[in-house]
């Protein structure tokens, strides 16, 4: 252990601790920009570029970056000292000089680390006069780009090139005219990116925001020809309350619901629903296709799950050898909106062209997915708008709403009811639990005898399990970033040496409770901790925790689909995958 | 999805420098310079090819081609031209014979003429500071010049 003083205050850490994390602990937090960890999920962003945790350490002639200095034995740090305050101060002020300070009508106004710094740290003046940088601005369906906002810290840089592995962005070019940018500054919609916005959730100011669907979705509730329905993610309901002041962890299902209604929304249905279908859908495909490879026949194994639209877009743009391997099941948001517009709105005698389903996501990429071609029918989609949960805050605060006043309201039948499984869906492990739940009692024909999967659950970054489904042992892995799946994937084209037979792979750290629609956590990772208690907590309060035991499931294959993986199913709840790598091709010339 | 295209003897080409650093990430810029001396320069199809032979994202690529000066996505004309600015001739005068360049040629340093002879670009030191300023076309050094030397000198490859 290591004893040093932080303004006065013995400290004792092991070794190796920096400055920051030292003060962090004494209760001492040093001002940062670039510096960005989430604790216990392998993400620290440590570039030590920006230099606004500059503090002054006794006998040292320079100032000492507290995020990238180790502590000495003996050390003395003063983290308030007249020249380190001034020195933070000027750092501050020299970004500035390159920064639009639009902040009344930029996107991050309230969430921006920078605007909080400068309010912080009392910037009152910009005393520095320049050029200011004009970069073209960009966006995908998902992500909008201004980079004149960019301080330059790269946590979208890591974010998607260590994390995700998806190296859309790099730093590109020197000097003044310096950006994170994709290749040849092309669009980032033509780059490798997967649409996780996850560079989004990390960016510290507003160069990074997303795409804003909050208009379209009040002119189509205003529109009277037009029903407009809703959906809400599980990952929502426990994340939602933050941007009301409600503690991280708060469950707000019946609130939201409430607030949904009030908005406008003709009917309030859930994804929770569509979640317990997925497990049928994906339950019963995982059991056919370990059926076959039993019997001798060919199947591909592991199966990996499919609800996660940047991770299909990951493997379609990185795997096109590997395409048979990812379940065929579309995503609950995909598979409610197929059975909303070709079975609700016939139900309720409306054509499908004026029914306008909304879903709320704590997902970016679902703005992407809900795009795609396929998800659809004669160029009208199944899912029209997606919000965000920032989205769907925003939009409750300007229609005069306080979620905390509102009542607890339930959904509306018959796409609402759901089931525990469906509940935990939007947490790392969660979809594997919910098929395990299923897939265990439709092939053993028993009654599970524990029906918590606590190994599959937490925030490690890979999780393994062997279930024994009644003497067939099957093994499952649970991981969340494309990193971590990544390497599975290449263990997979090597042979699949360990063996599994059902992989979950979700993009965002800790699955969709850190999605990057969700409040932004600024890096605090208990955040993403307490919304998946939340989840669990939701799930145990559930009277029926199993998909196939929730009674509107069995009511719609009774009804519509007939059965699981069967003719209709097919039709509307699967789907297929398209090879979208980049292709080297040889000319003669 | 894009697909990139590029003659066969050229991928050819890319594939053997590669392979000759063991298609390590980690010798990007070896390869970067390797390649960049087969073709003269390293338009985008090319970086794509390098990217994929090395298993690297194509953004870092562009990245470190973008960052360092001595890699170029221009194509360098049949006649380089490189103007040492240098300390010594710099303060002996090198940005007048630049300038003198620019004008003759009518394009800007990283530039290359459209009929494809000249391309002008800057250097620091060519280690022959006692006839500064210099300027190099091709391989060839000139020495102690002055603007109103400069058309002479273009003459003699025009």
């Amino acid at each position: 252990m290591i004893k040093l003083s932080i303004d006065n205050k013995p400290v004792e850490v092991a070794e190796g601790t920096t400055i920051l994390k030292a003060a962090r602990q004494a209760g001492i937090n040093i001002p940062t920009l670039c510096y960005f960890e989430l604790d216990g999920m392998n993400f620290e962003n440590k570039p030590g570029g920006c230099r606004v945790c500059v503090v002054e350490v006794k006998g040292r002639r320079n100032l000492a970056p507290a995020c990238a200095t180790e502590c000495m034995e003996g050390m003395e740090v003063f983290t308030s000292s007249p020249r380190a305050i001034n020195a933070r101060k000027t750092v501050v002020e020299l970004i500035l000089s390159d920064h639009p300070n639009d902040c009344l009508r930029c996107e991050k106004s309230g969430d921006c680390e920078l605007q909080a710094l400068a309010a912080r740290l009392g910037i009152r003046e910009l005393p520095f006069k320049g050029e200011q940088t004009t970069f073209k601005k960009d966006s995908t369906l998902s992500v909008y780009r201004d980079m004149d906002k960019c301080v330059y810290c790269r946590r979208c840089e890591t974010m998607c090139s260590k994390f995700q592995t998806a190296g859309a962005l790099s730093g590109v070019n020197r000097g003044f005219p310096s950006v994170v940018a994709p290749a040849f500054d092309q669009p980032l919609g033509e780059s490798s990116c997967i649409n996780c916005g996850q560079c989004v959730q990390v960016c510290p100011v507003g160069a990074l925001t997303l795409v804003d669907n909050i208009n379209d979705v009040m002119k189509a509730i205003a529109d009277p020809t037009k029903t407009v329905i809703v959906n809400t993610a599980p990952a929502v309901r426990v994340a939602l309350g933050e941007e009301f002041g409600q503690e991280p962890g708060s469950i707000v299902t019946g609130q939201m619901a409430a607030a949904l209604r009030r908005l406008g929304f003709d009917y309030v249905f859930d994804t929770d629903w569509s979640a317990d279908l997925t497990i049928m859908e994906e339950g019963t495909e995982l059991l056919q296709r370990v059926g076959k490879v039993l019997k001798g026949e060919e199947a591909k194994l592991p199966m990996f799950t499919s609800c996660c639209p940047a991770w299909v877009a990951f493997y379609e743009k990185n795997f096109p050898d590997l395409l048979e391997y990812p379940s065929t099941a579309k995503s609950p948001m995909a598979m409610f909106g197929a059975t909303a517009k070709n079975y609700f709105a016939q139900k309720i005698g409306v054509n499908r062209k004026d029914l306008v389903v909304v879903s709320i996501m704590p997902c970016l990429a679902k703005k992407s997915e809900c795009a795609r071609e396929e998800f659809g029918k004669d160029g009208n989609p199944d899912i029209d708008y997606v919000l965000s949960t920032r989205e769907l805050a925003h939009m409750i605060k300007q229609c005069n709403l306080d979620l905390n006043q509102l009542p607890e309201e339930d959904f509306d039948s018959p796409l609402g009811q759901s089931t525990g499984a469906g509940v935990i869906f939007g947490a790392t492990g969660g979809v594997m639990e919910a098929a395990l739940r299923t897939a265990y009692e439709l092939h053993t024909k028993k009654s599970l005898p524990k029906i918590d999967f606590e190994e599959v659950r937490g925030l490690n970054g890979v999780k393994e399990a062997t279930v024994d489904f009644d003497g067939l042992p099957v093994k499952v892995a649970v991981c969340y970033g494309l990193g971590n799946a990544r390497k599975i994937m290449e263990e997979v084209r090597a042979g699949n040496p360990n063996g599994y037979n059902f992989v979950e792979v979700m993009a965002c750290p800790g699955g969709c409770i850190g999605g990057a629609g969700q409040p932004y956590h600024h890096g605090n990772s208990d955040i993403i901790r307490k919304r998946m208690e939340a989840t669990y907590r939701e799930d145990a309060g559930k009277p029926i925790r199993k998909s196939h035991e929730n009674p509107d499931i069995i009511a719609i294959y009774k009804e519509f689909y007939g059965e699981p993986c069967g003719h209709l199913s097919h039709e509307l709840l699967h789907t297929h995958y398209f090879d979208k790598s980049d292709k080297i091709e040889a000319t003669l010339q | 999805m894009a697909t990139i295209k590029l003659s066969e003897d050229k991928i050819q080409i890319i594939k053997d420098i590669c392979a000759s650093f063991g298609n390590r990430s980690g010798e990007v810029i070896n390869v970067l310079h390797g390649v960049q001396g087969q073709f003269g320069y390293l338009p985008a199809e090319v970086q794509q090819v390098v990217a994929h032979e090395l298993h690297m994202p194509v953004s870092k690529v562009y990245g470190i081609v973008s960052f360092y000066s001595f890699f170029t996505m221009v194509p360098k004309g049949e006649h380089p031209i490189n103007v040492c600015l240098g300390t010594a001739c710099y303060v002996r005068g090198a940005e007048k014979v630049l300038d003198a360049l620019k004008r003759e040629l009518k394009i800007e340093i990283g530039e290359c003429t459209p009929d494809g002879k000249f391309s002008l670009n800057c250097l620091r030191c060519v280690g022959a500071c006692g006839l500064a300023p210099v300027a190099m076309v091709g391989e060839k050094v000139y020495g102690r010049l002055t603007p109103d030397q400069v058309p002479a000198m273009l003459a003699e490859y025009r």
